[in-house]
């Protein structure tokens, strides 16, 4: 590990973190246009975040240290995924130390950690927020851990940078075990970014909401620390689909500067398209009541296990 | 092997040291100063000085001793070598931890006498370390009884309770099953040796259909210690019944011994390993921690769901020694390493974190004198050490990086995604299904953990009275503490002790990972570039990245903050009663596994004038299994109570008859 490849690690870190907002309005300026609705701009949630970081910070009286100390865990746990995750390129010396295993539970710690605070208040929509949250989480976590078994038996490592750069050159374009793994982690990006038909990102609902209800006692710098880690998650998501299973266009191998500065606009053009994606298939389905939730997670976990099984079968 | 065997001389006369402390206690049974301030501390002195000598003897070779009790010419012999130095790590720390949180924790006038107390607690301490210590089946089943009846006492101490009695019941019928299992399993493998000893046992060729009945039986002897489905029914009555410390001990350690059982059965005394025997108790472990996990859940007593927790982290090894087997079986010793390797640092793992949470149920049972989650909740407040070091024990149970739970569930994923490697198609196939279930598993004890966490800890205090909860004492503390840093270091440096584990690798199985352990930072089993994860890295960055975010934010903005009431949903009132229930927090999930229940329900109707709502959740196997069986056992006492007449000259006629017949036999 030496400093040379330090800077594209940061790099890719920084421009997560700066970029995630931006694909936020960018899906939701979308969904406004499908909707026939003129939207607020993509730069909405940055405007967003100005704000609310100005504002005082009113925290309920019962709060303990906990509950402010989670939106910083919140964020910094999504940058550190994002550290792990060839959004751009796949030269990034911290994945040595998070394989994919880590990742799943760098998100599940995350995930832990915003029910514990949502609990910590004690009202009663921060409790059933937590309690659907982790619902939710049990069925999405091994799903997404299954997608990425899939991968990893494919390319023999379970180091991200590693699949990926094994999928970008494989000889074979299309794997069959990976189609079922890509609806699945489709699946499984919906119910974890709090998308419809899971969740509505948009409704105050109280008999629908999870991931709002959470954070329903946030406020001010609090809150938009967590609005933007929601947002780098969405980010973090998508950079993981794509380059598992669009993986072209990334710069792989040793450090090349032009490759590097090819993959800026490439995964920006992708991400683009990946973001009108889901403001479609959120404009097409209607969200499904709570209890539905978990069949839908259940079919996303067997789609997974069915990857794995369909990639034994074929001998890989 | 030259000289004595010092280590071993050692930790045996420290094992005695701990009978003496307990015979101590008698002197003032009833002085509570005496036995907790004086004795305890001293205990946990000898606790750590077993902890050293088990390291240094997992870096030398085995010593044996041969002491001169027990029978004449089946003297106890006893033996330490690498395995055993492991469970004796495990030991050690554990019981230096709950030694001195107990040193502040026991006080009169909570059933036994603290003396007696305190004679039955280091009894059953000293017969774990000789169960681990024992190198013949005559003092191997001699502490392994003792360790069964001084525990029982422990669950029974406060014995005025029938509920209290009930449980030691069922534990010691079941225990003792187990134990008839073991004696059998040791007869099978002594095979025709003249010789009663493990080292005579080691050298017999069993045929496959007894070392199929060997292994077998040892399964269901150290299973039903262990709580294996369906044998669990005893954990989740014990545990509750027995005081806190005791607890800890019984499911940090007893249970931990179990698997040791069954690793020196099966790898040790056993010459051969069959792949089948493997595919079977990966399946028993897989389905223990599933029914355990999913009862977990739904619990509303926390140390019952500590319990059921528990029976899910004894599945999770069992699963590791069934993938061991396979893998020794089909001759894959490098990866019968990996799997042992993740098997062992679970069951340290699960000591070190369930005790710390056993032991903090005990603080909050002393503070607020309720242990039924419905009526506790928001004490981070009030007992915030309590509180934080909870915290801890809460993430390594839940297997959530970058604490210990972690490294072993990542080993134990790792070791199930080598299996394709396997020689055999349908194993092949099935294998990858065990590793979604395990994924499932540890995303259900997540779950479960926040529960547990959420509602004791977070939150408003669902009765008034919890605002007088007061934090637990300094050494109650430092027991915590102790046992939270086990933890935190087990999950953040792996590797140095992963490598001091190598050599049971060596020993049981002829391979180890020695070479692949290159860097103290960076633990990669196999390869780096196959799968490399670096706890202390991680740690590091997460620390230093919450650091720049908090600095970040104080520096660019404002500190203002505003205190207000919560958000009351436009209600005039917020009261504790509009939180999720225990039983609200568990429903989603009693209702995705309902098959696993036995469900029974009151709904009050909706013209009820005092509407009541009851809902029981119970344990299928009760019913279907225990119930039967206790039946079947009545009827054939009640039928052998015909014989029973009550009068001498009839039982003198029998015992007349009887000689005649084995005379008859003799001719």
């Amino acid at each position: 590990m030496n400093a040379a490849s330090l800077i594209p690690q940061f790099t890719g870190v920084i421009l997560a973190v700066v970029a995630a907002p931006l694909l936020m309005g960018w899906v939701n300026q979308c969904r406004a246009w499908l909707q026939n609705r003129s939207g607020a701009g993509v730069l909405q949630p940055y405007r967003q975040i100005r704000k609310l970081f100005h504002k005082d910070a009113v925290i309920a009286a019962n709060a303990s240290p906990l509950f402010r100390l989670v939106p910083y865990v919140q964020f910094a746990s999504m940058c550190l995924a994002a550290a792990i995750i060839p959004s751009l390129w796949t030269g990034l010396p911290f994945a040595v130390a998070a394989d994919t295993i880590a990742l799943v539970g760098l998100f599940a710690t995350a995930r832990v950690f915003l029910a514990l605070a949502a609990m910590d208040i004690g009202t009663a929509f921060g409790s059933m927020g937590a309690r659907r949250e982790m619902l939710v989480g049990f069925l999405a976590e091994p799903a997404l851990l299954m997608v990425f078994f899939t991968a990893s038996l494919i390319s023999h490592s379970t180091s991200l940078p590693i699949i990926v750069e094994t999928l970008a050159h494989s000889r074979l374009g299309i794997y069959p075990s990976l189609a079922f793994a890509g609806v699945a982690f489709l699946m499984v990006l919906l119910a974890e970014n709090a998308r419809i038909p899971v969740d509505n990102p948009a409704s105050h609902l109280e008999l629908g909401m999870i991931h709002e209800a959470m954070v329903l006692e946030y406020s001010a710098r609090h809150l938009a620390l967590i609005e933007w880690s929601a947002a780098l998650k969405l980010f973090n998501y998508s950079c993981i689909g794509l380059a598992l299973f669009f993986p072209w266009g990334l710069a792989t191998g040793a450090y090349n500067l032009q490759g590097m500065l090819l993959a800026i606009p490439l995964t920006g053009l992708k991400l683009v398209i990946v973001g009108f994606g889901l403001a479609l298939i959120e404009s097409l389905n209607a969200k499904m009541r709570i209890f539905r939730a978990p069949e839908f997670l259940t079919t996303a976990f067997l789609l997974a296990v069915l990857g794995l099984l369909v990639h034994l079968l074929l001998g890989g | 092997m030259t000289g004595h065997p010092m280590d071993l001389i050692s930790v045996t006369a420290l094992g005695c040291g701990w009978l003496a402390i307990g015979l101590l206690g008698l002197i003032r049974p009833r002085s509570t100063r005496w036995v907790a301030h004086g004795l305890f501390p001293f205990g946990a002195l000898l606790a750590t000085a077993i902890t050293t000598f088990a390291l240094v003897a997992l870096a030398h070779p085995a010593e044996t001793l041969i002491l001169p009790l027990g029978l004449p010419n089946l003297h106890f012999h006893l033996r330490l070598d690498a395995l055993s130095a492991v469970f004796l790590l495990l030991i050690g720390v554990t019981a230096a931890g709950v030694s001195i949180f107990s040193a502040g924790y026991f006080r009169a006038g909570e059933g036994t006498a603290p003396g007696l107390l305190a004679l039955q607690y280091h009894v059953f301490l000293a017969s774990m370390l000789f169960v681990v210590l024992a190198n013949d089946p005559l003092s191997f089943i001699s502490a392994w009884e003792i360790m069964t009846l001084s525990s029982y006492f422990l669950v029974t101490s406060q014995h005025r309770i029938p509920e209290i009695r009930h449980a030691g019941f069922v534990y010691l019928l079941i225990a003792h099953l187990g134990a008839i299992c073991i004696l059998l399993c040791f007869a099978v493998m002594r095979g025709s040796s003249p010789e009663f000893t493990f080292d005579a046992m080691r050298t017999v060729q069993l045929s496959t259909l007894w070392a199929n009945c060997a292994f077998f039986l040892a399964l269901l002897g150290f299973g039903a210690k262990a709580g294996l489905v369906p044998l669990h029914v005893w954990l989740p009555e014990a545990h509750p019944a027995a005081p806190s410390p005791v607890s800890a001990l019984m499911s940090g350690v007893m249970l931990e011994i179990a698997v040791y059982g069954v690793l020196r059965t099966t790898f040790d005394l056993l010459h051969m390993q069959l792949w089948w025997w493997g595919i079977a108790t990966l399946g028993l472990g897989l389905f223990t921690s599933l029914f355990g996990v999913v009862f977990a859940a739904v619990q509303t007593d926390m140390k019952r769901l500590l319990a059921y927790s528990s029976i899910e982290n004894i599945g999770i090894i069992f699963m590791g020694v069934g993938l061991i087997i396979t893998f020794q079986a089909f001759h894959m010793p490098l990866l019968a390493a990996l799997a042992l390797m993740a098997t062992l640092y679970h069951s340290l793992n699960h000591a070190f974190s369930k005790s710390l949470l056993f032991l903090s149920t005990g603080s909050v049972l002393h503070a607020t004198k309720e242990r039924s989650l419905g009526k506790l909740g928001g004490l981070i407040h009030r007992m915030p050490w309590v509180a934080w070091l909870t915290l801890i024990g809460t993430l390594a149970i839940a297997g959530l990086p970058p604490m210990n739970g972690f490294v072993s569930e990542w080993l134990l994923l790792q070791s199930f995604l080598f299996t394709p490697g396997l020689p055999h198609n349908y194993i092949n196939m099935l294998l990858p299904i065990g590793a979604a279930a395990l994924a499932l598993v540890a995303a259900l004890a997540a779950y479960v953990m926040v529960k547990f966490y959420g509602v004791i800890f977070l939150g408003q205090p669902r009765e008034s009275r919890l605002q007088e909860a007061h934090d637990c004492g300094r050494l109650e503390r430092i027991g915590l503490l102790w046992l939270a840093a086990c933890c935190v270091l087990l999950g953040i440096f792996p590797v140095p002790l992963l490598t001091e584990l190598n050599g049971v690798g060596q020993e049981l199985l002829g391979a180890s990972l020695g070479d692949q352990l290159q860097h103290w930072w960076l633990l990669a089993p196999i390869a780096p570039e196959r799968a490399a994860y670096s706890p202390a890295i991680f740690m590091l960055s997460t620390v230093a990245l919450v650091g720049t975010v908090v600095l970040g934010v104080r520096l660019c903005y404002h500190g203002r903050v505003r205190k207000a009431a919560p958000w009351g949903c436009g209600f005039p009132q917020l009261t504790p009663r509009m939180q999720d229930t225990a039983e609200g927090f568990g429903q989603p999930i009693r209702q995705i596994f309902e098959p696993f229940f036995r469900l029974q329900r009151e709904l009050p109707s909706p013209f009820d004038s005092s509407p009541h709502y009851r809902v029981q959740v119970e344990d299928h196997f009760w019913y279907t299994l225990y119930t039967p069986i206790g039946g079947l056992v009545r009827r054939i006492s009640n039928l052998a109570s015909g014989i029973q007449q009550g009068r001498i000259s009839i039982y003198l006629l029998y015992s007349f008859l009887t000689l005649v017949a084995l005379l008859a036999l003799a001719l």
